[in-house]
């Protein structure tokens, strides 16, 4: 009997696979025909554009990219925390914008490596605002409702105001992608 | 010894969760360091994008699948509706949408089906990854 129950047990073992949802989570704008047509002009200082074309060639403010993953992650940290320190940079974190464009063409291994390297940036600066890890940030903002003390440091981190409204939003922009590669 | 190991069977048995989809696209997920996980596995509906694996039967342009099926992008919103109708009412706008698409799928494709998302009103996305090891 002993035996059956352990070669169930090992059929078990093996072919249970954990199902992990693990990813990279962005929000989608509400969808386009609800968005009123405004024609606001963000003024240049406070866009960070990236581009990625059909190649997966990368294009950071304009001028091709040939530094590091962490290189760029330290660059938009530097113009997001920038609160008008240097005029070409942001006014302020809830004003600057990191535009993200690709082309149809790019591939979305390359789609994901850039995202990641936005996503860190960000997660970055809300980590070191309440003086937690990268890791244990994301942990954190994975499940705000956890306990109190999670919910205090996620609305620490992102500059939750009494408003509701926030100091570091994550403005980043996914533009629909150009036309020219596939 | 055998009670300790029925115990065990007992919770594998109870566990598991047999695989209901078998996935008919390629899928060679991408790496990223920056991974989040998600809570509530059941607001989690999957959409798989990549090359069919049967290209003879297929052709090798990227298709979505969901469930068990093919479908085209104008199709995601009835696909979308449908998902949500199965979910409790104050909860369908909580529904993710997890995309696991293959590595060397073009984002044009991609786009397609965000924008047919954001017409859903799923706006809540995943792109599933895997951890990248190193670096960072």
């Amino acid at each position: 009997m002993a035996d059956i129950a352990f070669l169930l047990l090992v059929f078990f073992l093996v072919t249970t696979t954990v199902a992990n949802i693990k990813g990279l989570s962005v929000g989608l704008p509400p969808p386009p025909e609800s968005i009123e047509q405004e024609d606001v002009e963000i003024p240049e200082r406070n866009l960070f554009k990236i581009q990625v074309n059909s190649f997966d060639n990368l294009l950071v403010e304009g001028e091709p990219w040939m530094g590091t993953d962490s290189d760029l992650t330290e660059m938009i940290k530097k113009f997001i925390l920038n609160n008008g320190n240097d005029p070409a940079s942001s006014d302020n974190p809830s004003k600057a914008i990191v535009s993200y464009k690709t082309d149809r063409g790019t591939s979305h291994k390359k789609f994901i490596a850039v995202l990641d390297v936005i996503q860190k940036a960000y997660y970055d600066i809300y980590a070191d605002r309440v003086g937690v890890t990268n890791e244990k940030w994301r942990e954190i903002a994975s499940d705000p409702e956890k306990s109190p003390e999670y919910r205090e440091l996620y609305d620490r981190g992102r500059g939750r105001l009494p408003d509701g409204k926030l100091e570091l939003p994550m403005n980043l922009s996914i533009a629909e992608p150009t036309q020219v590669g596939q | 010894m055998p009670d300790v190991v029925f115990m065990l069977l007992f919770f594998f048995m109870v566990t598991t969760q047999m695989r209901d989809t078998s996935i008919i696209v390629q899928q060679r997920i991408p790496e990223a360091s920056q991974l989040r996980k998600l809570q509530r596995k059941s607001l989690v509906k999957y959409l798989y994008i990549g090359e069919p694996r049967k290209i003879a039967e297929w052709g090798n342009e990227p298709k979505i699948q969901a469930n068990d099926v093919f479908i085209q992008p104008r199709e995601i919103i009835q696909w979308v509706n449908q998902e949500k109708s199965q979910l409790d009412e104050s909860e369908r706008d909580q529904i993710t949408v997890a995309l696991k698409v293959d590595n060397e799928t073009k984002r044009g494709i991609i786009a397609d089906v965000e924008t047919e998302l954001r017409k859903a009103n799923a706006r809540k996305l995943l792109y599933s990854t895997n951890p990248k090891l190193g670096e960072f």
